[in-house]
């Protein structure tokens, strides 16, 4: 009782923090804990005019008829790769983009190179998509105008399979390097100036300067920044992939994410795209879960 | 001695062939970085002739705004322009706004709750209910082709009000002390103490939810059915991927004789720059924003 009053008398205390608080709580409530319970969709027949908590009970059917399909592998195969390529290919570019600006001795043409590397991160997904689709185009794509222009046979880039994931990753690096360059820009920046000096009396070169010297002192911000994007592995942006694909080219480009859309918004299998998408959410929370005691158990190393 | 070293260091051979690989290199990114938008603008600005019989590198052949006439007066450009401005305004003041309020009281160390509700925002980051679920309870809340689904869904980023935390926990102490001393209760102290003292966090806080709004295709593609409401994204989609016939025809003023002859290319070019001319003049001068709020994203991690 009397805790309950002293939790009364907190709450009067901070009534006012508590009522500017409420509107964000609302929307959290509706928006992200109001959907959480209907995942029980996933074990349920759901037809669309149904309540949130509307449906009969059918066990673990759609999990089945999921593992069981023959789209299960592809899936997870095209998943994984469209994350890891990006992954392999975009996160040492940054690193070294960002080795070679910082050694630009005017600061002027050294913060153009940097603006100019940033802008494709601004630029929607649907631009980005728009000019590769037109670039590549077999019509009247520039890619194609210089293939035929120096006698090769012209490639029908958006509709092979074979070409997917080039395409995705070389503009998916395109996109972030700039961006990704940032932090480890700032790292360089921030690297005790003596050192350098010191390695200069010793007479190291440039060469073994970046090996020795830039490299190790970035060590424990490459550490961390990878362990975080490993974690992000199985969570493929949807938005790109829905943008380039098409039937002709699900093969290598169907994620889950996409399979999600087309099972359940387009032909409105709410049950089944719903234990699509919850698996989904289960194995990513528990990679997302083990690079983050990964990492905090990193940071304790780098600490020290 | 040491000056002598030094010279020797800058002149050795090892040193100038790594500036001429460490310059090569940031040269090659920063033209496979702007070529692609050199090349759209050329394109957009040459004449049609131009287009069909030369072949446009890096810039306009026998420059022209035929383009930019054709797309300027398509009405669809204008609606959907206007809509996109919509969405981008009112639904980053909301952010802005809602960013502070739940900032706020997670930055008050005796506020009782603090922990708690901390978590209970965090928590929305490693897990959630999918997109199904939240399909449902939008299309419920009778939000389905209205202006407020490409708003409310969106209204806090999560690690963006963690960022305005931190900013209200930097303001010290001794200011809200003497406030509290005036008499000041919570809701004066925010508005009129604390939120002008974190504006330069709120600037790149406001940056980043304008630019997600600008380029909000998402949404729009799950609840914006009606064409009236689409925002640009939609109709750039319609425009560069799926080159509606449909749709490049009534741009290219009305019969498909008269789309042939303004290049259907240099449509979908000229919609391009059109869309994100925006970002692209202002975006130099607020660049070292976007940087800082990097930086306050990463103080944090």
């Amino acid at each position: 009782m009397a805790k309950k009053n002293g939790l009364l008398s907190m709450a009067i205390r901070d009534r006012y923090l508590l009522l500017l608080f409420l509107p964000v709580f609302a929307y959290y409530v509706i928006f992200f804990y109001l959907p959480m319970p209907g995942m029980l969709i996933a074990f349920k027949d759901y037809l669309p005019g149904n309540g949130l908590f509307g449906g009969t009970w059918v066990g673990l059917k759609w999990f089945k008829a999921f593992f069981e399909s023959q789209f299960f592998w592809r899936l997870l195969r095209n998943t994984f790769l469209l994350a890891f390529y990006p992954l392999l290919f975009g996160f040492p570019i940054p690193i070294l983009f960002a080795l070679c600006v910082t050694e630009i001795r005017s600061p002027k043409a050294r913060a153009a190179a940097q603006t100019a590397s940033y802008l494709p991160y601004f630029i929607s997904s649907v631009v980005v998509a728009g000019m590769i689709v037109n670039f590549l185009s077999l019509s009247d794509g520039i890619v194609n105008g210089i293939i035929s222009r120096l006698g090769g046979r012209k490639v029908n880039f958006m509709m092979d399979p074979k070409w997917f994931r080039t395409i995705f990753t070389a503009s998916g690096v395109w996109q972030s390097f700039g961006f990704n360059s940032i932090i480890y820009i700032a790292a360089i920046m921030g690297i005790d100036p003596e050192l350098y000096d010191a390695g200069r009396i010793d007479g190291v070169n440039k060469f073994q300067e970046a090996r020795r010297i830039t490299l190790p002192c970035l060590k424990p911000t490459i550490f961390i920044l990878l362990i975080l994007a490993l974690g992000g592995i199985l969570s493929v942006g949807f938005e790109k992939v829905y943008l380039l694909y098409n039937g002709a080219t699900y093969e290598t480009a169907d994620v889950i994410s996409t399979y999600v859309y087309r099972q359940g918004i387009e032909s409105q299998n709410f049950g089944y795209a719903t234990a699509v998408g919850l698996f989904n959410s289960v194995i990513s929370f528990a990679i997302v879960y083990a690079a983050n005691r990964l990492s905090r158990r990193a940071n304790d190393m780098s600490l020290w | 001695m040491r000056r002598k070293e030094l010279r020797a260091y800058g002149n050795s051979a090892a040193n100038r062939a790594f500036f001429a690989l460490a310059y090569g290199f940031v040269i090659a990114a920063v033209i496979v970085t702007l070529y692609p938008f050199l090349y759209v603008l050329s394109v957009s600005l040459s004449s049609v002739e131009a287009i069909n019989t030369r072949f446009i590198t890096a810039y306009p052949i026998d420059l022209s705004l035929a383009g930019y006439k054709m797309v300027l007066g398509f009405p669809d450009i204008w609606q959907s322009y206007y809509n996109t401005i919509w969405y981008t305004t009112v639904g980053t003041a909301l952010n802005i706004l809602a960013t502070c309020l739940a900032a706020y009281p997670l930055s008050r160390r005796r506020f009782f709750l603090r922990r708690q509700l901390n978590f209970f925002i965090a928590f929305t980051m490693y897990f959630s209910g999918g997109l199904i679920p939240f399909y449902i309870v939008v299309t419920k809340l009778g939000l389905y082709n209205t202006r407020w689904v490409m708003v409310l869904p969106l209204l806090v980023s999560t690690y963006n009000v963690m960022i305005c935390r931190s900013a209200f926990e930097g303001i010290s102490s001794e200011i809200f002390e003497s406030a509290s001393i005036d008499g000041a209760n919570d809701i004066t102290t925010l508005f009129r103490i604390a939120f002008p003292l974190i504006k330069p966090t709120l600037a790149v806080l406001t940056l980043y939810y304008a630019v997600s709004h600008w380029n909000n295709f998402f949404g729009a593609l799950l609840f914006l059915g009606d064409q009236k409401l689409q925002p640009l994204q939609i109709l750039l989609r319609r425009v560069l991927i799926m080159a509606s016939p449909e749709v490049l025809q009534r741009m290219g003023g009305g019969t498909a004789v008269q789309a042939l002859a303004v290049s259907s290319l240099q449509i979908r070019y000229v919609t391009i720059i059109v869309s994100i001319l925006p970002i692209i003049t202002i975006y130099p001068f607020l660049q070292r924003y976007f940087v800082k709020g990097i930086m306050l994203g990463a103080v944090k991690g």
